[in-house]
């Protein structure tokens, strides 16, 4: 049985002999990223408290981080990198696009309503 | 070649244009509507925050337990050991699919075990986090209007005056008196149910607030520096005299110690699917993994089976990593 892989991860820059080394490459790179995210939850640096785009840049990182994650487990663990282009879009764009068109609707609403409240149109706070 | 000979080519059947079999693209299909549904989810959770953007709980003050380590405030840690297991569950469910390829079956056999091992201390932990959050921990009165007032006092810690949260049984003056018994059907009306009586009475709560004068209350409001407001002395007493209605400790579907009840809905909603899915992946696994040590796929020539059952449980994994930024970091 003909298994193509890959073996190579961050555009070529790192690497691998065979899947077994990448596997555990890539877990290496997952619990490195994990380990980043709790410490910067648990320090909460000051400098990371500054707004961006309306949201805290450590929320921005960790919302990059994570999708640095999700990249990594669906290319590597699931061999999305050793699939076909044409699966790798239909699967990807599809879901990327949805759920980015449904967050910001609801993102979008959830602020209006809270607007609502904070300009004392509707009580609730009593 | 003419145009009925290439028609017949690509029209006739038998092409594989995504060179995948049925069954791994199907997987994949499922897993773009599974994941949908996860995001409706995560979505309506980030519409209900934004929402009370103002007024969320913090979830480091929430999830602040570890196993066997009472008292030791550890935010995150657990959570951040159970990101740990799935993950590591995640590299023996990819080395039995990659030991599969190689048609090693003593390999897929051990990778397989292992993954069901870790998926099911994995389940373990979320039962024990649940159990946790519902318990509860320090307690809080419910206003009339829905919202929470929690309690704490000042302490000196190297010179600094940090606010510490108190448990409202630590103060609270047990009457003996109750103001009522608990409705029971065998009591009072048969076709009449009731839920447990609160723990403490309003008035129970009151008089330990009046015999303790440095214990504050704090509201559910985010200051301008992300923490919860404390109020003064005078405005905690007036707080909890004039709006408060209920004792509550720990977390359902009603009522949430922690803040919002929505939080504690989603917590339930989004940690249970999320952990209804784990427990399928397991069963699921533990089915390929007699069917593996049955011989099976040696017999039929291809480990293809663990190949799908390792992309579903590689996808609750991919779930897992967007709740934990969700609910617990973000």
């Amino acid at each position: 049985m003909a298994h193509e892989h890959k073996l190579e991860i961050f555009r070529g820059l790192w690497k691998f002999k065979s899947n077994t080394q990448k596997i555990w490459g890539v877990l290496i790179f997952l619990s490195v990223v994990t380990t980043i995210e709790v410490a910067l939850g648990i320090i909460k640096p000051e400098w990371s408290m500054a707004k961006v785009l309306g949201m805290k840049l450590l929320n921005w990182i960790f919302i990059i981080l994570t999708i640095v994650k999700a990249y990594y487990i669906t290319w590597d663990f699931m061999h999305m990198r050793d699939e076909t282009k044409g699966l790798r879009r239909m699967v990807v764009w599809t879901a990327i696009f949805l759920i980015l068109y449904l967050t910001f609707i609801l993102l979008q609403e959830g602020g209006y309503v809270f607007e609502v409240y904070d300009n004392g149109f509707i009580k609730r706070d009593f | 070649m003419s145009t009925a000979v290439a028609e017949g080519k690509t029209w006739g059947g038998g092409n594989q244009p995504l060179k995948v079999s049925y069954g791994k693209m199907m997987m994949w299909f499922f897993i773009v509507s599974d994941a949908l549904t996860f995001s409706g989810f995560l979505a309506a959770y980030g519409f209900s925050r934004f929402k009370f953007i103002d007024a969320w709980p913090i979830a480091d003050e929430v999830f602040t337990h570890f196993p066997f380590l009472h008292g030791v405030d550890a935010p995150m840690y657990y959570v951040a050991f159970m990101t740990f297991v799935l993950i590591i569950s995640s590299v023996t469910m990819v080395l039995a699919v990659d030991a599969g390829h190689h048609m090693n079956k003593g390999k897929v056999t051990i990778y397989m075990f292992l993954t069901i091992i870790f998926g099911l201390i994995f389940v373990g932990s979320q039962a024990w986090e649940w159990n946790t959050f519902i318990k509860g921990d320090y307690g809080a009165i419910q206003t009339k209007g829905g919202n929470i007032l929690q309690f704490g006092h000042y302490v000196d810690k190297n010179g600094e005056q940090v606010f510490k949260r108190v448990a409202v049984r630590d103060f609270a003056v047990a009457a003996k008196h109750q103001d009522r018994t608990q409705h029971v059907s065998k009591n009072g009306l048969w076709f009449v149910d009731e839920g447990t009586l609160p723990t403490f009475t309003m008035d129970e709560v009151i008089h330990g607030l009046q015999a303790n004068k440095d214990v504050l209350v704090r509201t559910q409001i985010i200051n301008e520096e992300g923490e919860k407001t404390v109020l003064s002395r005078e405005e905690s007493m007036n707080q909890v005299m004039k709006n408060g209605r209920l004792y509550v400790e720990g977390a359902n579907l009603h009522v949430n110690e922690y803040g919002s009840p929505l939080f504690a809905d989603f917590f339930f909603f989004i940690t249970g699917f999320h952990g209804f899915h784990v427990f399928s992946g397991v069963v699921l696994n533990i089915i390929i993994f007699f069917n593996v040590v049955l011989g099976t796929y040696e017999r039929r020539g291809s480990y293809e089976m663990v190949e799908k059952v390792g992309l579903y449980w590689h996808f609750v994994d991919l779930v897992w990593v967007f709740v934990f930024t969700f609910f617990y970091l973000v």
